[in-house]
């Protein structure tokens, strides 16, 4: 049987197909466990989990939180605003004062890329990366990869475009991996500012053109523009971002009509995404939300060295 | 015996880039100075003798770029412990550049900078003074009164000149006293990331400097050289585009000349996978096609000097996201190993490499040191070209312990370095 046997989980580069299927299926289980009437698991009883968030994200803490505690950890959430060297204390500090204190799992949400691996060298706890500046997001390239096999199934050989500021995403490049390494054909779409060429070495299509981008593809991700990327340095506006690269109902039309919309929220509704697209039929965006909370209940468990699959055997 | 004035340093190799010298001789020195070249043989008078068969004798090096942080902020280094371990790395003679806290732009603090390197003796610090007022970029600082209290060249190195107009006054001015003007080349508006722009920019989501920013500059400032006259010095070049401008501006008579890092001719952004901070600087770590134009650039000598761009900092500048890391790594005691590694790829002819650290550096800044021949000052510098060491920074004679070659191997090591006849260092066990 394939398990997950790694320390930390800082990004979904380098990551096998066996593995990345593993931690789908555990999460489907965790999903069932999620629907339950009594949402409780007593796997991570005594376990403690601190969620240390450099960046204000409501969701991803959330989901974090509620993925722990659905688990029985004890679930600690530290908000460390601003930023650690102008508070004095270096980054390697905060991550050895927090390891003293004995987590089992840190997870860990920095505007700077490679902030979660600095904190991974410094500490025996396990590490799990819930976005570092523009580097890696992985769960969210889980949750997404998830949502993206139920619907199509396996992602062999399908189509999945990636629509938006790529340059500075994380989303983008953990999906990237992720897809890709699932076999899915990755197309990334977006203005020449936002795409530079050296985004290929991902093994990833690039295109500047909206239509041709969508017009072949299984799913289509519309990732989420910043406004200070439409301030004439990156971008003239948000008018003429909308109209070259937003989905809205006409664009639509150059989907296939069985493809589907995703989004990492939190949506810029009118700007990449039209309220008609984003409250539609074909948007999956909810069920992206549920997914997540299943995929983090997945990677808590397994870098806590509980396997439900693993402990299902054993029972058998 | 090396405390004596007058001794001999006998059977070594000795190679002095200046003439082309290379051979054995027994070199006498008397009172800080070389009097005598021999050829081997019985000595000519009854002298105290630093045996040295099996090794290299060279002019002691000159590094035209180092930051030694004194003074403002000496919890990262001083006068005395850098020249400390300039000495260590073979270097006789350190320019100190002037972005400490105050800026060196007055000549007061000219004068601090040379009263501190004498009370230290080990290797010779010489002062640079700013460009311009508090490295503001705005107004000229007075280049002739900083020059008459002994800065040997005139920069806003940390930062470049970004104002066109200031830097053609900044030429124009330089004339009077016959000083180079050094220049760290980049663009600001095309700055403002913490690594080189490209594939592994975009891999590990740090945002770039693309090589532009530089080349931009340095080709902004070979048209200034032009309009001027004034002589050009291009700190830490790192791009195959600026190696280009500067090769092909000197062979239009253009007075421009060049440094090079060591670890921009031995690393690449690859080192900064795993965000190793120890691997953020600027100039960034470029790309293998840049390295290897250093290489060439040094080479063929469109780069005249190896400047270690020697930058200390506290562990507390270093320990923190890659983002808000300090730039810049200490480089005096590998300076010699990573050359001599270059050589042995074969990208670089020996002579050639040992005249950048020694004569050429000196030669640029007119200074009259960095050969071995009678009468010139004894800077000496002996080196065990097979002798394998490993590099651990931990006992780095800086304060500082910001390197990325920490536990490297290398072969060829600094024995012993003589600053005006005085042994300044020598290699313990």
């Amino acid at each position: 049987m394939t398990a997950f046997r790694r320390k930390h989980l800082l990004g979904l580069e380098g990551l096998t197909r066996p593995e990345l299927q593993h931690l789908l299926d555990t999460a489907l289980s965790m999903r069932e466990l999620l629907r339950q009437d009594v949402k409780k698991s007593s796997a991570l009883r005594g376990r403690a989990v601190i969620n240390l968030f450099f960046e204000n994200s409501t969701r991803t803490r959330m989901s974090f939180e509620v993925a722990a505690k659905v688990l029985s950890a004890d679930a600690y959430n530290v908000s460390a605003s601003g930023s650690s060297a102008q508070k004095g204390e270096t980054l390697v500090d905060t991550a050895r004062n927090l390891d003293a204190m004995r987590p089992d799992i840190i997870v860990v949400r920095h505007w700077a890329s490679g902030a979660a691996e600095m904190v991974a060298r410094h500490t025996r706890a396990a590490v799990v990366n819930a976005g570092d500046g523009q580097h890696e997001h992985p769960t969210q390239g889980l949750l997404d990869a998830l949502t993206l096999t139920e619907r199509l199934g396996s992602l062999e050989g399908r189509r999945i475009t990636i629509v938006g500021d790529v340059l500075h995403s994380r989303v983008a490049r953990s999906n990237a991996f992720a897809l890709s390494t699932l076999g899915a054909h990755v197309t990334f779409c977006g203005p020449p500012t936002l795409l530079p060429p050296s985004l290929a070495q991902l093994g990833v299509r690039l295109t500047h053109s909206l239509r041709e981008a969508v017009s072949d593809a299984d799913a289509v991700m519309m990732l989420r523009i910043q406004n200070e990327r439409m301030d004439g340095a990156f971008l003239p506006g948000a008018r003429e971002y909308s109209r070259t690269f937003g989905l809205g109902l006409r664009q639509m039309e150059w989907l296939r009509p069985d493809a589907v919309v995703l989004h990492p929220g939190p949506v810029n509704r009118g700007v990449e995404l039209s309220p008609e697209v984003a409250d539609g039929p074909r948007a999956v965006i909810l069920p992206q939300v549920e997914n997540g909370v299943a995929v983090r209940m997945a990677v808590l468990s397994l870098l806590a060295g509980h396997d439900p699959a693993q402990a299902a055997q054993e029972v058998a | 015996m090396t405390a004596a004035s007058r001794f001999a340093i006998v059977g070594a190799r000795v190679i002095d880039p200046d003439s082309g010298l290379d051979g054995e001789r027994t070199v006498v020195v008397d009172a800080g100075r070389i009097v005598a070249l021999e050829t081997p043989g019985p000595l000519s008078a009854d002298l105290p003798v630093v045996e040295a068969r099996g090794q290299w004798l060279l002019p002691g090096f000159v590094d035209l770029h180092v930051h030694l942080r004194e003074p403002g902020e000496e919890h990262k280094e001083t006068i005395a412990t850098g020249a400390r371990s300039g000495a260590a790395g073979g270097f006789t003679t350190l320019v100190a550049m002037p972005n400490t806290k105050p800026v060196i732009d007055t000549a007061a603090l000219v004068q601090f900078v040379l009263k501190k390197s004498a009370e230290a003796g080990y290797a010779r610090v010489l002062p640079s003074a700013a460009i311009t007022r508090g490295q503001k970029g705005e107004s000229l600082a007075e280049f002739v009164e900083l020059a008459e209290a002994g800065a040997v060249c005139f920069t806003d190195d940390g930062r470049p000149v970004a104002n066109a107009g200031v830097m053609r006054r900044a030429l124009e001015y330089s004339l009077l006293v016959g000083k180079p003007v050094m220049v760290h080349e980049e663009e600001p508006a095309l700055s403002g990331g913490c690594m080189h722009e490209g594939d592994v920019s975009v891999r590990l989501g740090l945002k770039g400097i693309p090589g532009a920013a530089e080349d931009v500059m340095v080709h902004r400032d070979i048209a200034l050289a032009r309009l001027t006259g004034a002589h050009l010095h291009v700190a830490h070049i790192s791009t195959a585009e600026s190696v280009r401008a500067v090769r092909e501006a000197r062979a239009r008579g253009i007075h421009v000349t060049a440094e090079a890092t060591p670890h921009h001719f031995a690393l690449t952004h690859e080192a900064v996978r795993g965000y190793d901070t120890h691997a953020k600087m600027s100039p960034p770590l470029r790309e293998e096609e840049d390295r290897l134009a250093v290489l060439e650039g040094l080479a063929d000598g469109t780069i005249d000097a190896i400047a270690t761009d020697h930058a200390p900092h506290a562990v507390v500048d270093k320990e923190v996201d890659f983002d808000h890391a300090a730039n810049g790594i200490v480089g005096l005691e590998t300076a010699l190993s990573l050359t001599l590694e270059a050589v042995r790829s074969g990208a670089l002819p020996l002579h050639r490499a040992l005249a950048a650290l020694t004569s050429a550096p000196a030669g640029l800044f007119g200074l009259p040191y960095g050969r071995i021949a009678v009468g010139a000052a004894a800077d000496l510098v002996l080196v065990d070209p097979a002798r394998e060491w490993t590099f651990d920074v931990r006992r780095s004679y800086s304060k500082s312990r910001n390197s990325p070659f920490d536990g490297r191997r290398f072969t060829g090591q600094v024995m012993r370095t003589f600053v005006d006849g005085r042994q300044v260092h020598a290699v313990e066990g």
